[in-house]
């Protein structure tokens, strides 16, 4: 089990003063989630199996007085898997103390940051690291440590991040699945900074809401939290993938029109690492058709596509996609949806399908099914090691 | 590729929700309104004063339960924590902040709504899992709200501008006030998007506050009716109905809603209804 040090000292520190702060309310809710997951394909590698189970749970700590001035979350997140040992971890996804002064806001300890407004992928969200053996959708983080100051005025919001501690990402083992074919060897984890984890990264923020248009206008300065991917061989000489996390320099922006049914999205980012220049960019629409048919039901549609100006390259497998996905929700008691997605990567015509249906079962549980498929994936996508671990996976979470 | 953080459907959608104060008024007496004779200016007369009666009320908190029952009588519950700032400006609505607490799978997520006249309401929703906030579509008027039988619309504020009105008569108002006498104005939405051809409220002639809705669907047939009940005063001015039962006449379905803990004068300010502090809602 990895454990942070860091988000563990932050959650006894903000523990104890949890304690000695009285007056206010304070609530613990949270979940567990057990969940069984087949494989329908053979397994790549020796240690893999056709199924695997584990549990999450999570349990949030909240404590607000001076009128919801000010408050401490708590938020310790754990993981056990059957099969993967990097799998089966704890993480600290938020320690934090905040206070509102006026039109002004102050947060210390471990927090999560979201920036974007693309639904496929998340080019500008950059402030905490991804947790990927949670998921390989990259939706899931883990807490970052950081102190913010935030500023509302009529001209916009201003934000500025510090933040002095990265974490670094979570790879599965060569005993989970999906992962890579090739083993991630993070014993050996490169910076290019020699401060490594204790590089001081810093980011500000702008953002505002003009009539139809939101706008976000971000600079971020320190690790990149995708590492590069080096080939490289283990104390036993065998081959392995080396993270290698750089210092970047990056310059993004994401805006949203909404008008009517239509929503109409852009995010892209400049940014300047290992003297390289590089544009990514993403955008497209989102359109909902309310009330289908005479019924409650609704159904959305997304279509996005992603361009970077690299092509494709190892480090990044959206470099020329499509994202096409299908939301069914009836608005019914149990919240019923259904989702269906598809990536297409425009240079190979490789593939990926996924296909979500969640419901509420009485007042407490939430069931949600998911199946992801990959097809025709050629060896120099990245996402080639997914390609045979195709899955379909239950979750049912029980509400605290 | 992932579609995990494009759900903010699961909760349902966008709720209006705008001033569920359906019910204001002061203590006025009734005889010192004077309506005109025109039944079209006399139904505009009526709505105006209601509104005119809530006027000034500055800001509301309060909390919301909703019972939802189907035709074979099993229940689920919602609940929800409201905050709504009254916006000055006559040629919009209100501003409302939601935060949601059950059903637990849902638990803090928020809605940040400014209400329009006519146009559609500018609404931003929080979902806590991923710490996103998102402007979101509110064309969505006729759909369910969290799987009740209230839609958005029912929903959003009684801002007079909304509809066109027709008097229709005066009588007894329905139960439990019987004994009092009712206007029974017809309006018509004149927004977009609108579930309904016309509805039919009773306004209690002597508070202004509305005592019963009938909603008629696209094709005109009678598709629900709304009752308030358990008028509360509060600041000697504004009336609040803590009891609201929707039953759909067609499907057998009700919704029960309530509202507890109502305060005024919060203190409440702009800054409490940006997209930051809904990202910190309470």
């Amino acid at each position: 089990m990895k454990f942070s040090v860091i988000g563990a000292t932050a959650a006894l520190t903000i523990a104890t003063a949890a304690t000695a702060v009285h007056a206010g309310e304070t609530s613990v809710t949270g979940y567990v989630e057990p969940e069984v997951q087949i494989f329908t394909q053979s397994a790549s590698g020796n240690e893999q199996r056709r199924w695997n189970t584990s549990a999450a749970a999570e349990v949030t700590f909240e404590s607000f007085w001076d009128n919801s001035n000010q408050w401490i979350v708590v938020k310790p997140f754990a993981r056990w898997d059957l099969r993967d040992g990097n799998r089966s971890h704890v993480d600290m996804r938020e320690a934090k103390y905040a206070r509102v002064v006026d039109n002004w806001e102050f947060r210390i300890g471990m927090d999560k940051v979201f920036w974007g407004v693309t639904e496929a992928v998340h080019l500008v969200d950059i402030v905490n690291q991804t947790d990927l053996v949670e998921s390989i959708d990259g939706e899931e983080k883990l807490g970052q440590p950081m102190a913010m100051v935030s500023s509302a005025w009529e001209i916009g919001t201003f934000t500025g991040y510090l933040l002095p501690y990265f974490r670094e990402r979570t790879f599965p083992s060569l005993s989970g699945r999906p992962a890579f074919d090739i083993p991630v060897d993070e014993t050996q984890t490169k910076y290019e900074s020699g401060a490594k984890q204790r590089h001081l990264d810093f980011a500000l923020r702008y953002n505002n809401t003009f009539d139809i248009w939101d706008v976000g206008a971000s600079y971020f300065r320190g690790t990149n939290r995708n590492p590069i991917m080096v080939p490289g061989l283990d104390s036993g000489g065998r081959l392995v993938l080396i993270p290698y996390y750089v210092q970047t320099d990056r310059i993004s922006t994401d805006i949203q029109a909404t008008s009517g049914a239509w929503l109409y999205k852009f995010e892209g980012f400049w940014q300047d690492q290992l003297d390289e220049q590089n544009l990514q960019a993403t955008g497209g629409i989102e359109y909902t058709l309310y009330g289908i048919f005479d019924t409650p039901s609704d159904v959305g549609l997304v279509a996005e596509y992603v361009w970077d100006d690299r092509g494709a390259n190892s480090q990044n497998p959206f470099a020329n996609d499509l994202f096409l996905a299908l939301r069914w929700t009836p608005n019914d008691e149990a919240s019923t949806a259904v989702l269906a997605g598809t990536t297409v990567d425009l240079d190979t015509q490789g593939f990926g399908f996924s296909v979500e249906a969640e419901r509420r079962f009485g007042e407490d549980y939430f069931v949600s099914l998911e199946a992801r498929f990959f097809g025709n994936v050629p060896r120099s996508d990245p996402i080639f090691s997914y390609s045979d671990d195709d899955f379909i996976q239950l979750r049912i979470a029980r509400y605290f | 590729m992932h579609i995990q953080d494009w759900s903010y459907g699961r909760f349902g959608r966008a709720l209006a929700l705008a001033t569920l104060m359906l019910a204001p008024a002061a203590v006025r007496a009734a005889d010192s309104v004077s309506l005109p004779e025109d039944p079209t200016a006399k139904g505009l007369a009526i709505a105006e004063e209601t509104d005119r009666r809530n006027q000034g009320f500055g800001d509301t908190k309060a909390s919301m339960k909703m019972i939802l029952e189907n035709a074979y009588g099993e229940t689920s519950e919602r609940e929800l924590r409201s905050m709504t700032l009254e916006n000055p400006n006559a040629e919009e609505g209100d501003w409302t902040l939601n935060v949601f607490d059950k059903p637990r799978d849902v638990d803090g997520t928020a809605l940040l709504t400014y209400a329009k006249i006519l146009e559609p309401d500018d609404q931003w929703m929080y979902l806590p899992a991923v710490k996103r906030v998102k402007r979101i579509s509110s064309v969505n008027k006729s759909g369910p709200f969290m799987g009740s039988e209230f839609a958005f619309e029912d929903f959003s504020s009684t801002e007079v501008g909304k509809y066109t009105y027709k008097w229709l008569r005066d009588e007894a108002c329905p139960a439990p006030v019987a004994d009092r006498t009712c206007h029974v104005t017809e309006r018509y939405p004149e927004y977009e998007h609108s579930g309904y051809t016309r509805q039919i409220v009773w306004t209690d002639t002597t508070d202004y506050q509305p005592r019963r809705v009938e909603y008629f669907d696209r094709k005109d047939q009678l598709l629900k009716t709304l009752a308030f009940d358990d008028y509360r005063l509060y600041k000697d001015k504004f009336w609040r109905a803590h009891d609201l039962f929707m039953e759909n006449v067609v499907t057998g379905k009700s919704t029960r809603l309530t509202w507890e803990e109502y305060s005024f004068g919060n203190g409440l300010t702009q800054n409490d209804f940006s997209t930051n502090a809904l990202k910190r809602a309470r």
